[in-house]
């Protein structure tokens, strides 16, 4: 068990114009420098607890991978400090170093020698590897012969087959099946409620939700905002659509949640409400009660395209229901600057007690990636109450009905 | 600085150990005879020169009348220039062919120079076992004067090894560095009396010959092993002492360019 502390870490690669440059440096070496330095990671600074868990997230070329190649201990840092104890086993992207010409079990015993283990020590792992590894005959075989999903699944049982005090994790998992993906997020939870502290990259939101503690966004190599994983991720989600003009904002909400709004501005919303059967502004919903979003937007520009969409995300922003203006075929063609409407989406609140939120989009195509007007996260907060419908567990309330037909003779045979 | 470079190895000696006998294993893994080719390869080498030079040309060197003189001769010049050449070639490519490892994995990268000279000397004990043998069975054994040998070779591999090492961490940055080390291997191996006696060049020539360390090296081997002469071990202290030199500035070398090597990898 132990703390993590980042402070000030930097990471800069020296560009060369050529080759020739790099030569001159090395021989001349006081005439001056003559590459270009690139910092692709600067001024990073974080804390870990020991057993918490942190995912970091960021689009491609943001660091991610740089800063965890440091954590592990494979790149060194140009500039700032890591300190980092316990045991650190860390899975860095596809096939964890393995040799393509020795076998499967070879690599194994091999990785447990760097990890420091005894060949009596991984002749007792070497079984529960295999287990958990299941790869069947293959281990024998040369790793070359494996397919992209087997080293990572042999991979992944080397570096966890031990529980590591800190376990770092880049990408790797995103290589396996559905099946193994599973299995290995059960092992790294065991982990973490045995006090092992995580670090992991990935773009599976649904990952870094139902694992982390607490997230990180990196953008061009700076931490961009840390926090919440939800609203990380929402913030991430906004950041991704930005364009030139956009602009994004976040406010914190009155249970903590916290809106993140961004887009270009193009059109924007005005008012956003969601009524309830009384027609009133409702935050408390019964189970299947009648509602009625009532959404006014204005464009301040001209745009060939409107498309307006809802979101409705549980506690954990998983996503339960979404639909646009585009996948419900109408949206709204060359709209003028100034221009304003009206959209009220009818719908039932077919959805388990708890607290929801409501996102909405404006774009102009069915993703908001392509052009995103605006993008407001949590626009709307409204809670589930049950009090008239069956008691049932869940977030979707979906009306079963039962029939039971008692069958007395069978009773009567037995 | 080499405590703790030295320390690293001894930590991580499982890992050396189990690498070198992994290679040794894979390289005949697919193969029916498996270990044999590495003791076919140096057979088939010594009879090719025994019967080619020996008994088809009849190469003969001055002052010695035995049938094997010039086959010994050969051999124990080919053989260790061979051990040589091994671990430069190796230690050249040894930071990159291991990139993939290097990028992935937390281990001391010292650990893989480690590794290659022990790949070659693990090679070069069988060939040389298989020489013994047949100085043993031609009856030309020298006698005890073989364990000269020893020391001689100590100097030959760190002065390899320290080559090795710079040409290996060079290599990452400048890859023209593995092609000029072949090529240059080439001409070192004919500049060197391996293949032929330094007696019978010119003087000037001889004198020439004297600037390359690897000559009073092979010419050690050769005077054991032909004539059973202690080697004159004035001659090698120039190449013992380059030998420290380079494994110092090979260490240097490393110790200052690890970091930045990765991020070449």
């Amino acid at each position: 068990m132990s703390d993590i502390r980042v402070t000030g870490l930097g990471k800069a690669y020296k560009i060369y114009p050529s080759q020739w440059a790099r030569l001159a440096e090395w021989i001349l070496p006081f005439a001056g420098k003559r590459h270009e330095t690139h910092w692709v990671l600067q001024d990073i600074d974080f804390e870990l607890k020991p057993g918490e868990a942190v995912g970091i997230v960021g689009s491609n070329g943001a660091g991610k991978s740089t800063l965890l190649k440091m954590m592990a201990g494979t790149v060194r840092p140009s500039r700032g400090d890591i300190q980092i104890g316990g045991r650190v086993a860390a899975l860095l992207e596809l096939g964890m170093g393995f040799h393509p010409e020795f076998t499967g079990r070879q690599n194994v015993i091999m990785n447990g020698q760097l990890q420091g283990l005894s060949l009596e020590e991984i002749d007792d792992l070497m079984p529960q590897i295999e287990a958990f590894a299941e790869i069947g005959e293959y281990i024998d075989l040369p790793v070359r012969t494996y397919s992209s999903g087997m080293q990572m699944r042999l991979a992944f049982s080397v570096a966890t087959a031990q529980r590591p005090d800190v376990l770092i994790v880049d990408e790797a998992l995103s290589v396996g099946d559905s099946y193994f993906q599973h299995k290995s997020f059960e092992r790294i939870r065991s982990f973490r409620k045995a006090g092992t502290t995580l670090l992991i990259v990935s773009h599976d939101r649904y990952a870094i939700q139902t694992v982390c503690d607490r997230a990180i966004l990196l953008d061009k190599g700076r931490i961009r905002m840390q926090g919440e994983p939800v609203d990380v991720l929402d913030y991430y989600n906004a950041l991704m659509a930005e364009r030139e003009f956009e602009t994004v904002k976040q406010a914190t909400l009155a249970d903590g949640r916290i809106s993140t709004i961004s887009g270009t501005g193009e059109v924007s919303i005005i008012d956003a409400q969601l009524l309830g059967e009384d027609g009133k502004p409702a935050d408390s919903v019964q189970v299947g009660e009648h509602l009625r979003l009532v959404v006014k937007v204005r464009a301040t520009s001209e745009v060939p395209r409107l498309v307006l969409g809802f979101m409705i995300k549980d506690r954990l922003g998983h996503c339960m229901y979404g639909i646009n203006s585009h996948r419900l075929e109408a949206p709204l063609m060359d709209v003028k600057a100034g221009e304003g409407a009206t959209y009220t989406f009818h719908f039932d609140a077919g959805l388990g007690k708890g607290s929801y939120a409501i996102s909405l989009s404006l774009s102009r195509e069915d993703s908001h990636i392509d052009k995103n007007y605006e993008w407001r996260d949590n626009a709307l907060l409204f809670h589930v109450f049950n009090h008239g419908k069956e008691n049932f567990v869940g977030c979707n309330w979906l009306d079963a009905r039962l029939e039971v037909v008692r069958d007395e003779r069978e009773s009567c045979r037995a | 600085m080499s405590n703790t470079l030295a320390g690293a190895l001894w930590r991580y000696r499982g890992f050396i150990l189990g690498s070198v006998r992994r290679e040794f294993q894979a390289r005949y893994r697919n193969s029916l005879l498996g270990g044999t080719w590495a003791v076919l390869q140096p057979l088939a080498m010594i009879v090719v020169y025994t019967v080619i030079f020996a008994e088809l040309m009849r190469a003969r060197l001055p002052g010695m009348d035995s049938a094997y003189a010039y086959s010994i001769y050969l051999c124990s010049g080919l053989l260790t220039w061979g051990l040589f050449s091994e671990i430069v070639t190796r230690g050249q490519g040894v930071f990159l062919d291991n990139g993939n490892m290097i990028k992935k994995l937390n281990f001391p990268r010292i650990c893989l120079p480690a590794i290659a000279v022990l790949n070659a000397l693990v090679n070069f004990g069988i060939t040389f076992a298989i020489f013994i043998a047949f100085l043993l069975l031609s009856g030309s054994f020298p006698g005890w004067v073989v364990f000269c040998a020893i020391p001689v070779l100590l100097v030959q591999i760190a002065f390899a090894a320290g080559l090795g090492i710079i040409a290996g961490v060079l290599n990452v940055f400048f890859r023209d560095v593995g092609q000029l080390i072949g090529i240059v291997l080439q001409f070192w191996f004919w500049f060197t009396p391996i293949v032929y006696s330094a007696a019978t060049l010119p003087a000037p020539v001889q004198r020439l010959l004297s600037l390359n360390p690897m000559a009073p090296l092979i010419q050690s081997y050769q005077g054991i092993f032909l004539y059973g002469k202690v080697p004159q071990w004035a001659q090698l202290v120039p190449v013992t002492l380059v030998a420290i030199a380079l494994c110092a500035t090979g260490l240097m070398l490393f110790r200052r360019r690890a970091g930045e090597m990765v991020d070449e990898l």
